[in-house]
């Protein structure tokens, strides 16, 4: 008995959280394409519905009706599996960030260990989409992407391990109150910007999207897809988004901490804050896709392993000897 | 990097300036009156076709779009009995009506008249005059704005 009530709280907790993210991704679209819209002086979606934001629903649901096609020579179950996987893997991700205090879906003391393992685990989906449709373009996008995707990876690893040397413990919400006092943008300021410039790098975003350009590769690995399966890839790489950029804002904006410590800003709920940090970060990563042109594929791999890992790792080195030197370092617990 | 604030700085000025997108339905780009857009038979000011059955537009269509065929009345004058433009075979070139010797045959300013059957869009002469006693107006107007260089 007691076994179906804990079930079904549970249930209750997952449902209340999947609902607002499958809609924020929805809007999330709505958003980037926006903000790209009006840095370039048009408007952008804003017929469908108030101010456009049903325009996700309505491509959603064009999407739906079209027909799925599996190409001929393609591996159909590999090929079924790849967005299943994607998306199931943005969503998995979810669990483990807190929204305030106690809102927390799997408070497990390795969060960031969780988060790197599954953004690990969704290059998965990307070589198995571009494997299974037995084609040049997708076959050569999902290579590049997957190769663009670990590099970046292991720079975003030794950035949390900076912000781990500051705060002593892998549990997310342990993190967000290290940052009480000061956010760790403040003091880590470089280890931001090589952070965020690595998100863009790690979900195929301009100025690092070669993987998936128009231009260049059709659609990358997803040029195979159509109907619901693309629509799921879509929505994926966006959740993908929105899960780095909270990341970044529990790591060094300080997730659901307001920013002044006086007594009529502090009633405002934490939740409100993550969510404003977490668009605040998205419209910079969409700000950044209006404005840059491309980066070729051996220029974004340079910058990864010839530029970013050596200053990730000095910085971690002068972090940790700083924390060593003034006695500063964290009780591990 | 400092290239790269800058051009963010520039990025978020343009946010707040005015956007050059027009509300389409409700507002629309400007057209200039030489515009080719839908046919129209015209008619002289006592109410008399214009059109003289000399098939100098039949002839020249690249497309072949024009389909005339013609008689003599009780009064001495030639006129048409058939005069069908089908408007999925018209390029919307404008020969036709720079060959109209008596202006006749005009394309006016109208864009908007998408069908949802092809059968609608294979004009007869009937549809071409009431084009053109609808759109009289505004075709005396391009005519004349457009004389001068003609």
């Amino acid at each position: 008995m007691t076994y179906l009530i804990t079930f079904f709280n549970e249930l209750y907790k997952i449902i209340f959280l999947l609902i607002p993210i499958l809609v924020s991704v929805a809007l999330i679209v709505w958003l980037d394409r926006r903000v790209w819209a009006f840095v370039q002086k048009r408007k952008g979606p804003n017929v469908v519905g108030p101010f456009g934001l049903l325009q996700s629903l309505a491509d959603a649901l064009k999407y739906l009706f079209k027909e799925i096609i599996i190409p001929a020579s393609a591996n159909k179950i590999i090929f079924i599996l790849a967005p299943i996987i994607t998306m199931t893997l943005a969503l998995v991700a979810w669990a483990v960030i807190p929204f305030d205090e106690e809102m927390i879906l799997a408070d497990i003391n390795v969060g960031i260990l969780y988060l790197f393992a599954i953004s690990s685990l969704s290059v998965y989906g990307i070589i198995m989409g571009g494997w299974a449709s037995n084609s040049k373009y997708p076959f050569l996008g999902a290579i590049r992407s997957a190769a663009q995707m670990v590099s970046y990876e292991v720079s975003i690893g030794i950035i949390i391990i900076n912000v781990l040397l500051c705060v002593g413990s892998l549990n997310l919400s342990k993190i967000v109150i290290a940052q009480e006092n000061v956010w760790f943008i403040f003091p880590l300021f470089p280890m931001f910007v090589i952070f965020f410039i690595s998100i863009l790098a790690e979900t195929n975003r301009p100025p690092f999207d070669l993987p998936e350009a128009e231009s260049e590769l059709v659609a990358g690995y997803q040029t195979e897809y159509s109907g619901m399966m693309y629509a799921m890839f879509w929505l994926g790489e966006y959740a993908n988004i929105l899960v780095l950029c909270a990341l970044g804002s529990i790591l060094f904006l300080g997730g659901w901490l307001s920013p002044i410590d006086i007594y009529p800003i502090n009633l405002v709920p934490g939740v409100f804050w993550m969510i404003f940090k977490i668009t605040g970060l998205f419209i910079l990563v969409s700000l950044v896709k209006a404005i840059v042109p491309r980066y070729r594929f051996d220029q974004l791999m340079r910058l990864g392993w010839k530029i970013f890992l050596p200053f990730s790792l000095i910085w971690v080195v002068l972090t940790a000897s700083f924390l060593f030197f003034s006695d500063n370092l964290p009780i591990v617990g | 990097m400092a290239d790269f604030a800058a051009g963010l700085l520039i990025a978020l000025k343009k946010i707040f300036k005015p956007k050059k997108t027009i509300n389409y339905p409700f507002e629309k780009g400007k057209i200039s009156p030489r515009f080719r857009g839908e046919h129209a038979l015209r008619r002289y000011p006592n109410g008399e076709e214009r059109c003289i059955a000399c098939k100098l537009c039949e002839a020249v269509c690249p497309a072949q779009a024009i389909t005339i065929e013609s008689e003599i009345r009780e009064d001495g004058g030639r006129t048409t009995t058939r005069y069908d433009i089908d408007m999925l075979k018209c390029i919307y070139c404008g020969l036709c009506q720079e060959s109209c010797p008596v202006d006749a045959i005009v394309q006016g300013p109208n864009f908007e008249f998408a069908t949802e059957t092809r059968e609608e869009l294979y004009y007869n002469k009937q549809k071409l005059l009431e084009n053109g006693d609808k759109w009289e107006s505004a075709l005396a107007e391009n005519l004349k704005a457009d004389a001068p260089f003609k």
